[in-house]
């Protein structure tokens, strides 16, 4: 008996405790709920999260976030009464650090469109708490064509280039102007791989073949061994399936050993600030796909001029890009006059893209934004007239022709 | 034509070669750290980010000055010299009576700092430096292409690392210098200034490092990261080598480099670890280093 009335007491109080912790927990849900409602009830809030320190900084970075200013500049900083506001984060090329940093954003600082910067293994992380949260993500310099075929997700948009394009770009471009043979030095992980059997699959599709490969570590200190053994294979084109300091490297070598008199070089990925740090003496004559370029048109050239002047450097095309994002998020905002994701997202779905980075643009059902890319072959030194022209444009892929097709996709929502 | 196990003997001697030019980078720079290691006791992890402000230098003397590679060469030196002088005696003279870990943090803190004001400075995507006129151009060896510019750098660095070691081990100047570390105290009771003496060590070991910044400028893209690509690389080799062995530090250097040569023919994929698998065999076996002395 007295057992069970103690049992009894204890189940009571126990009872006690879990109403106050369910009444304590509603609380504080309704209070973040309040908390989240203040701060995205007046203020309409854009969030960038991506390497602003690190290797990539110099092609996104503070010059991604000025651009992204930018937009709002252009909107005239409000939309209906409602203030725009920037934040900014770096994600220091982790992961787990960009999922983390998205997820405080949209909890608590009440983001409603999250621009993702350069490095695919954080535009994918950002891309699953996106579509947790029920949000708007756009992915700009990412590379990885996963985030718009295994991993494509509803709010996820991919804005500016893929592997598969540029494999696609560059690869037809030089079988057609003659280079049949090809070698590929590759970086040994993921991307490299992947651009590598892209460009591959391109090479061999347009009546090319492919001689040999050599895979070298991510950051290697000497590219000079590699490249004697891409020589020996006597390929009339040595494909570059890396990036940034690895390509820089690997152009520098392969110029001090003469290989450039053997072989020519065709880039997989590379942007207007490697041709910088590299010097137009190194990179004369190659070719390389983009999907913008500051002086493609008097349009684009008018804009780039106040970045220069400010950054002492002209704007990449990521840069136009994260411009361009942001305008269109902000002009289907105001059509509608809503921030609600799916509304926007239609909107944006049934608006052709027309700015300074693209003429009718549009964005597929995979996610992907199609628009024009480019065929960039670099200047010699003497063709060069100003700071900065670096490029001709030799030809432009047109709309879905630079994208794989809805055949090749792999995407489960567009099936 | 002759062949080893597939490979071509002339491609062979190629890679090999290749193998020297970085065996020389790493002896030089594995050297500066050994120095100061042997002497003071210091973990330098500040090494990768001196060697960048080296090669920083002598790009801005370029740029700005207008003074010229071989200027830069005495130049740069100088000037990383004087920075490690003056981290010597704001922040490591205070730590010598400290645990060791002191000193590594310290200047693992300080590589930081100085690769983040470079970075903010200087942008991430690098400068270029061009090979010096004299020195443009490629020699045909007959197995293989050899740029003059490697050629002068293996001649540059032994160099360099050959007057640093007959100056520890073979003067009176360098004797005192050893003698000061062992046993400071009684250094001092002959007049000596050892705390200048051990200034100076650093300063010196500093200078090694930017030396080698001057002489990588023309060929690795240089950016305020390229130090701390490096920079683990060169640990392994002065473990490999025998903390504080100057000799082997520079021998380890010169044959990790025409080991790492053969992997990159063999075995590409393995290249950057392989001074690592090296470096676990070697604690195993012989835990004071190939050529250190057990204390």
């Amino acid at each position: 008996m007295k057992f069970e009335r103690k049992l009894k007491l204890e189940l009571k109080k126990l009872a006690g405790v879990c109403a106050l912790a369910c009444v304590a927990s509603l609380g504080t849900l309704s209070m973040t709920g309040n908390a989240m409602a203040q701060a995205s009830s007046d203020v309409i809030r854009i969030g960038l999260i991506t390497d602003m320190s690190g290797v990539y900084s110099d092609l996104d970075g503070a010059g991604g976030a000025e651009a992204i200013n930018m937009a709002i500049e252009k909107m005239g900083k409000s939309i209906n009464g409602k203030k725009i506001e920037l934040l900014v984060a770096d994600h220091l090329n982790k992961p787990d650090v960009a999922a983390a940093t998205a997820r405080e954003w949209f909890d608590t600082k009440g983001v409603d469109l999250l621009i993702g910067g350069t490095n695919s293994g954080t535009s994918l992380s950002m891309s699953k708490v996106a579509t947790e949260k029920k949000k708007l993500f756009i992915s700009i310099g990412a590379g990885s064509s996963a985030i718009t075929n295994e991993q494509c997700a509803p709010y996820t948009l991919h804005y500016a280039y893929d592997t598969a394009a540029l494999a696609k770009g560059t690869g037809t471009a030089v079988v057609k102007s003659g280079g049949k043979s090809w070698y590929f030095l590759t970086a040994d992980y993921a991307f490299g791989t992947q651009l590598q059997t892209d460009a591959a699959n391109v090479v061999k599709a347009s009546g090319g073949t492919v001689v040999g490969s050599v895979r070298h570590p991510l950051s290697a200190s000497d590219f000079s061994s590699f490249l004697l053994q891409a020589q020996a294979s006597k390929a009339q084109i040595l494909g570059l399936a890396n990036a940034g300091g690895d390509t820089i490297n690997s152009i520098k070598a392969a110029n001090e050993f003469g290989i450039t008199k053997t072989m020519k070089l065709a880039g997989l990925l590379m942007f207007i600030n490697d041709i910088h740090s590299l010097g137009l003496n190194a990179t004369q004559g190659m070719y390389l796909t983009d999907s913008w370029y500051w002086n493609k048109d008097a349009e684009a050239r008018a804009w780039s001029i106040p970045f220069f002047k400010k950054f002492k450097r002209m704007p990449s095309s990521l840069q136009a890009a994260d411009y361009s994002a942001a305008l269109q998020y902000l002009m289907a905002v105001k059509a509608i006059d809503s921030r609600d994701t799916d509304k926007v997202l239609a909107q944006m779905k049934k608006t052709k893209i027309n700015d300074i980075y693209t003429k009718g643009g549009y964005i597929r059902g995979d996610g992907l934004m199609v628009h024009d890319m480019y065929l960039m072959q670099v200047k010699t030194p003497a063709q060069s007239t100003e700071p900065w022209d670096y490029y001709n444009v030799m030809q432009t892929f047109k709309g879905e022709e630079a994208w794989n097709t809805k055949a090749e996709s792999r995407c489960a929502l567009w099936k | 034509m002759t062949e080893i196990f597939g490979i071509p003997i002339q491609a062979l001697l190629g890679q090999l070669l290749l193998g020297l030019v970085n065996g020389s980078f790493y002896a030089m720079l594995s050297l500066g750290l050994a120095v100061i290691f042997g002497l003071l006791g210091i973990v330098n992890f500040a090494h990768g980010a001196l060697y960048m402000v080296g090669a920083y230098v002598a790009w801005g003397c370029l740029e700005w000055l207008g003074l010229n590679y071989w200027l830069a060469l005495l130049v740069a030196p100088l000037i990383v010299g004087l920075l490690g002088a003056l981290i010597e005696r704001l922040f490591l003279k205070r730590l010598y009576q400290l645990d060791p870990l002191y000193g590594l943090l310290l200047t693992f803190g300080l590589a930081l700092i100085i690769e983040g004001v470079f970075r903010d400075s200087f942008g991430s995507s690098g400068q270029q430096y061009p090979v010096p006129e004299v020195l443009q151009g490629a020699t045909n060896l007959g197995f293989m292409i050899l740029p003059n510019y490697r050629a002068w750098v293996i001649v540059a660095s032994l160099g360099a690392c050959f007057s640093t070691w007959f100056l520890i081990e073979k003067t009176s100047l360098g004797a005192t210098l050893r003698a000061g570390t062992e046993n400071p105290r009684l250094v001092q009771a002959f007049g000596i200034n050892v705390p200048l003496m051990v200034t100076l060590t650093y300063a010196g070991g500093a200078a090694l490092a930017g030396l080698a910044g001057v002489l990588a400028a023309p060929v690795i893209q240089l950016t305020p990261l390229m130090g701390s690509n490096l920079i683990i690389v060169v640990f392994a080799v002065v473990v490999i080598g025998g903390m504080g062995s100057i000799m082997g530090s520079i021998l380890t250097g010169v044959l990790l480099g025409l080991l790492e040569g053969l992997t990159k023919v063999f075995y590409p994929e393995a290249s950057n670890i392989v001074v690592f698998v090296i470096m676990v065999i070697v604690l195993v076996l012989r835990p004071a280093g190939l050529f250190g002395k057990e204390k």
